[in-house]
């Protein structure tokens, strides 16, 4: 459904969510679910619904729960998302120590890695993407948000 | 989410019905890796039931197609959707598997 085609109802509509999961990567086929109704509610166009919405939040859960957090039952991840008629906002918050998402520029196509079994992640979220930021968790010593961003279209 | 494997001919025939992601890639991995060692040679994954594939669900495709390889099998995939497809073209992990539109087309490319 193109922008100009979004019911007047959608107009001033804004979802908030909030879900916290233990270190468990059992939980992330439920949470892209959670993320994922909002945008189907506010008309995120079918394509952004299958791959780029879930494939992306999958890498950025997978990444918390199996590098950041080393899936510690100690540990939990923390989600939140915003949806609204213009875009998608999403930020995974982890216990690992930080890291330099900036330093991480595999790239996945290279002739040398297509047969590597990892390395994919990061590619995938960058491309799935139009935006994906990092930022340390406040206040705290360890801990990092991932932050995801999607217009929709 | 659930794999499900049946013979047609000598070709081992896999349905990925749901998510290939994750939680679930090694159970994928274990039932093709039990077929080869049982001597199969021939397999193709069906795709037609899939919703998505995350990064790691690609990384088992490309090892079982590396596995099947060294034992002098053949590993072929099927049916695709266009999301799966874009998938596929933004890791260029469509130059590296020999994919077809349909599962005959696949069944009787071998």
């Amino acid at each position: 459904m193109a922008a100009s085609q979004l019911p007047s109802l959608h107009a001033g509509l804004r979802v908030s969510l909030q879900v916290d999961i233990p270190s468990d990567v059992a939980y992330i086929e439920r949470v892209v679910d959670l993320v994922r109704h909002p945008c189907a509610e506010l008309a995120f166009n079918k394509h952004q619904l299958a791959l780029n919405v879930p494939v992306a939040l999958s890498e950025a859960l997978s990444n918390a729960i199996l590098r950041a957090n080393n899936e510690s039952p100690d540990k939990r991840v923390r989600v939140r998302a915003e949806v609204d008629t213009m875009r998608l906002v999403v930020e995974i918050s982890d216990e690992g120590v930080h890291f330099d998402l900036e330093a991480k520029t595999l790239d996945a196509t290279d002739a040398a890695n297509l047969d590597r079994e990892d390395g994919r992640g990061l590619f995938l979220m960058r491309k799935l993407m139009d935006g994906v930021e990092r930022f340390d968790v406040s206040g705290q010593l360890s801990g990092n948000v991932i932050r995801l961003t999607l217009t929709r279209a | 989410m659930s794999f499900s494997i049946k013979k047609q001919g000598e070709i081992v025939v896999v349905d990925v019905e749901g998510q290939l992601i994750v939680g679930n890639r090694q159970e994928l991995k274990q039932k093709v890796l039990d077929e080869l060692e049982r001597g199969e040679k021939k397999f193709l994954i069906d795709f037609a039931q899939t919703g998505y594939i995350d990064s790691s669900g690609l990384g088992v495709l490309v090892s079982l197609s590396k596995k099947i390889r060294e034992q002098g099998g053949e590993l072929r995939l099927a049916n695709l959707n266009d999301d799966l497809r874009t998938l596929f073209e933004l890791t260029k992990l469509d130059t590296l598997f020999q994919i077809s539109d349909t599962r005959e087309r696949a069944l009787s490319s071998f």
